[in-house]
């Protein structure tokens, strides 16, 4: 097993140093400087010569990159030229709004899409079975960002005034101001340190952090902010989960074992949790595993479409600002997650399915 | 009475063939794939679904009943985000079935052009990325070695980003415009085709019939090109039906960003674009462009399940 987890590993170094790489080229090839971009099309040269200065982009390109790897492998990812704030502190202010999105998301992705396979596995060939398949077809082929907007439709406008009514933007109300939880436990933090950095990221998760601090109010009213995201960004991973666990169920209830489990006189219910499931869970846990890259690229647009102050919009922003500094450590914690994520599957795979240790 | 039809004969439950059947032709790999896919019916849906949007593509002028592009500016009756206005449902008015958008330009007609525009694109992307993901992955494949080795790492790297945050990365350095969202869409999804071909090839190559072009002189590089891979392109026509689904959501969230298509050009995803901040007083204008990406990427998705059962050689009565 561990010479398993290390092997795994190897193999993630050079792709993250590569995607490290590729969006250090990527920013560089951007056309347009950031100096006229930042200072206006009027911007005097001294101006801008001394912006370059400052931000560091008068040095030649291979010292900018030997720079760029030292900062990131201390977590300095500079300063945002818009902002004129630590890239860090931003990335801890706006991860975790995405990070909570994405978790909500794919919660509901598995607790709607997994039964539901299963009910349509177990029924198979019945109306409900094809049903279940025609809502999980049309989930896949839907855009995201469309289903957003119908959403925002249906419960800002169709549904105002009626207790279904949900606010189609923002993460709270306006004029909510939550204590971070901190606070309330009466905790010091002092400025600095790691501690102080964590505490400070869980803060910002809203939900969680109204819910770990007893606000009850707040937390009620972050909740309602994120039932349409969250509905949102879950329904294409649902409806893969759901065809998944289906295709898979289907594939082990016609195997040998479960014949034998159903001669032995074993109740159905008995055969599919025991017997079944147990085997079809593994390609479903491979497919949850991959939805990481489609959450985090839908969350690009559930944000745009309902204002939320995450990742996606940062970067979004960061584009149109040109912001090289947010870009490039935007992008590089996007794709390390991402990186990161893939690899503890891969890990826990191989865990669940010892066959996938020996390849 | 031979053997094999004396055990047959004994075995009542084994049913002896139809001797009519052994002399009907074997019939390619094709036609047996093309005669299981007309047995199920979610593959015909997707090909009814898509061959309609084809139809509405190619006969886009004489459906569409005015230019996209013309505006009514001035035209009586005629208001920015008009409603629909159908004259058989009573509508009296100048008819617009889909109403007008915010520079006053018939809807249908732009809803209808678009089509012109996706599924194009949507098929030069997919055939751009297997013709290059098919060369990759075969050499690769073939070849093996530190060739393999480089290729694979590069895609790899390319696979450490979620798709569309590169897409996006990739449309801004080259600018907006349907051409570069092709190129953008292309290479991220090439490292897919190329693994699959690749792991294709891998299994292809030690066939027998790849060891007897072998032994019969030939070059690596002809059994590659003959023997390899037209027998390893079989999964590679599965994802690319599934992958003009993928291209055509990614195309239209790349528009929807901004960073497609660039205006006036109709396109679904800036459509809906241009219109969003109008959702809550014109929302007709957010559901024909948005029903239309969706009824074409049902249709290549459909059409790629139905494709995939057909010639999945595991599922073989």
């Amino acid at each position: 097993m561990i010479g398993y987890i290390l092997r795994r590993l190897l193999i993630a170094i050079p792709v993250l140093i590569g995607v490290l790489l590729v969006v250090f080229l990527l920013v560089r090839l951007v056309p347009g400087d950031p100096c006229t971009a930042l200072l206006g099309e009027r911007a005097t040269p001294e101006a801008c010569e001394r912006f370059n200065e400052v931000n560091g982009l008068n040095e030649p390109l291979y010292v900018q990159l030997g720079i760029y790897f030292g900062n990131v492998l201390s977590g300095d990812f500079g300063e945002s030229i818009r902002f004129s704030r630590p890239v860090s502190d931003i990335i801890i202010e706006r991860l975790p709004v995405t990070l909570e999105l994405a978790i909500a998301a794919l919660s509901i992705a598995v607790i709607v899409g997994i039964p539901l396979g299963i009910m349509a596995a177990r029924r198979h060939n019945t109306t409900a079975d094809v049903a279940a398949m025609a809502f999980a077809n049309v989930g896949v082929s839907m855009p995201i960002f469309w289903l957003g907007l119908l959403l925002a439709y249906l419960f800002a406008v169709v549904l105002l005034g009626t207790p279904l009514a949900l606010p189609p933007s923002g993460s709270l109300s306006p004029g909510t101001r939550p204590l971070p939880f901190y606070e309330v436990w009466g905790w010091q933090i002092s400025e600095e340190g790691f501690g102080a950095t964590v505490a400070e990221f869980i803060s910002n998760m809203t939900v969680t952090n109204a819910f770990i601090s007893f606000q009850w109010e707040i937390f009620w009213d972050a909740v309602q902010h994120m039932i349409l995201p969250a509905i949102t960004l879950a329904t294409i991973p649902m409806a893969i989960i759901a065809r998944m666990t289906r295709s898979s169920l289907l594939d082990v209830l016609g195997r040998d074992y479960i014949r034998t489990a159903r001669a032995k006189g074993a109740v159905e219910r008995r055969v599919v949790r025991r017997h079944a499931l147990r085997n079809a869970m593994l390609p479903v846990v491979t497919i949850i595993g991959l939805q990481l890259g489609l959450l985090l690229g839908g969350a690009v647009l559930t944000e745009t479409v309902f204002g939320l102050a995450g990742v996606g919009t940062a970067l979004f922003e960061a584009i149109n600002a040109r912001d090289f500094p947010i870009i490039q450590g935007f992008t590089v914690v996007i794709a390390a997650t991402y990186v990161i994520v893939n690899l503890l599957v891969d890990i826990s795979y191989g865990y669940l399915d010892p066959r996938v240790r020996l390849e | 009475m031979t053997l094999g039809e004396a055990e047959m004969s004994l075995r009542p439950d084994v049913a002896v063939p139809d001797p009519e059947s052994l002399f009907e032709q074997p019939g390619s790999v094709w036609r047996i794939a093309a005669r299981r896919f007309f047995q199920r019916k979610v593959g015909i849906a997707g090909l009814i679904l898509v061959c309609f949007m084809i139809l509405v593509a190619i006969f886009a002028p004489l459906i569409a009943p005015y230019d996209p592009y013309q505006n009514f500016i001035g035209v009586e009756g005629a208001e920015r985000w008009a409603p629909p206005c159908i004259n058989a449902f009573g509508c009296e008015g100048p008819q617009h079935i889909f109403g007008l958008d915010g520079n006053v330009r018939d809807f249908f007609s732009r809803v209808v052009y678009a089509a012109r525009v996706s599924l194009p694109l949507g098929f030069t992307t997919v055939l751009i990325t297997i013709v290059i993901g098919t060369v990759i992955g075969a050499i690769a494949g073939y070849a093996g070695g530190w060739s393999d080795n480089v290729l694979m790492r590069i895609m790899d790297v390319v696979l450490g980003f979620p798709s569309l945050i590169l897409a996006i990365a990739i449309v801004f350095v080259l600018g907006p415009g349907l051409r570069n969202t092709l190129l953008a869409i292309a290479i991220v999804t090439i490292p897919q085709y190329a693994r699959v071909m690749r792991a294709s090839v891998l299994s292809v190559k030690e066939v027998d019939y790849v060891w007897a072009s072998r032994a019969l002189g030939a070059s690596p590089w002809k059994v590659l090109v003959t023997r390899v891979v037209p027998n390893a392109l079989t999964p590679l026509v599965v994802l690319g039906t599934l992958g003009i689904a993928t291209v055509i959501l990614e195309a239209a969230a790349l528009g929807f960003l901004g960073l497609g298509a660039v205006p006036p050009t109709p396109e679904w995803g800036s459509m809906l674009a241009a219109e969003r901040d109008r959702i809550f007083t014109a929302p007709h204008l957010m559901i024909f462009p948005g029903l239309a990406i969706m009824i074409t990427v049902l249709g290549f998705n459909l059409m790629g399940d139905g494709l995939r059962d057909a010639l999945d050689p595991t599922l073989n009565k």
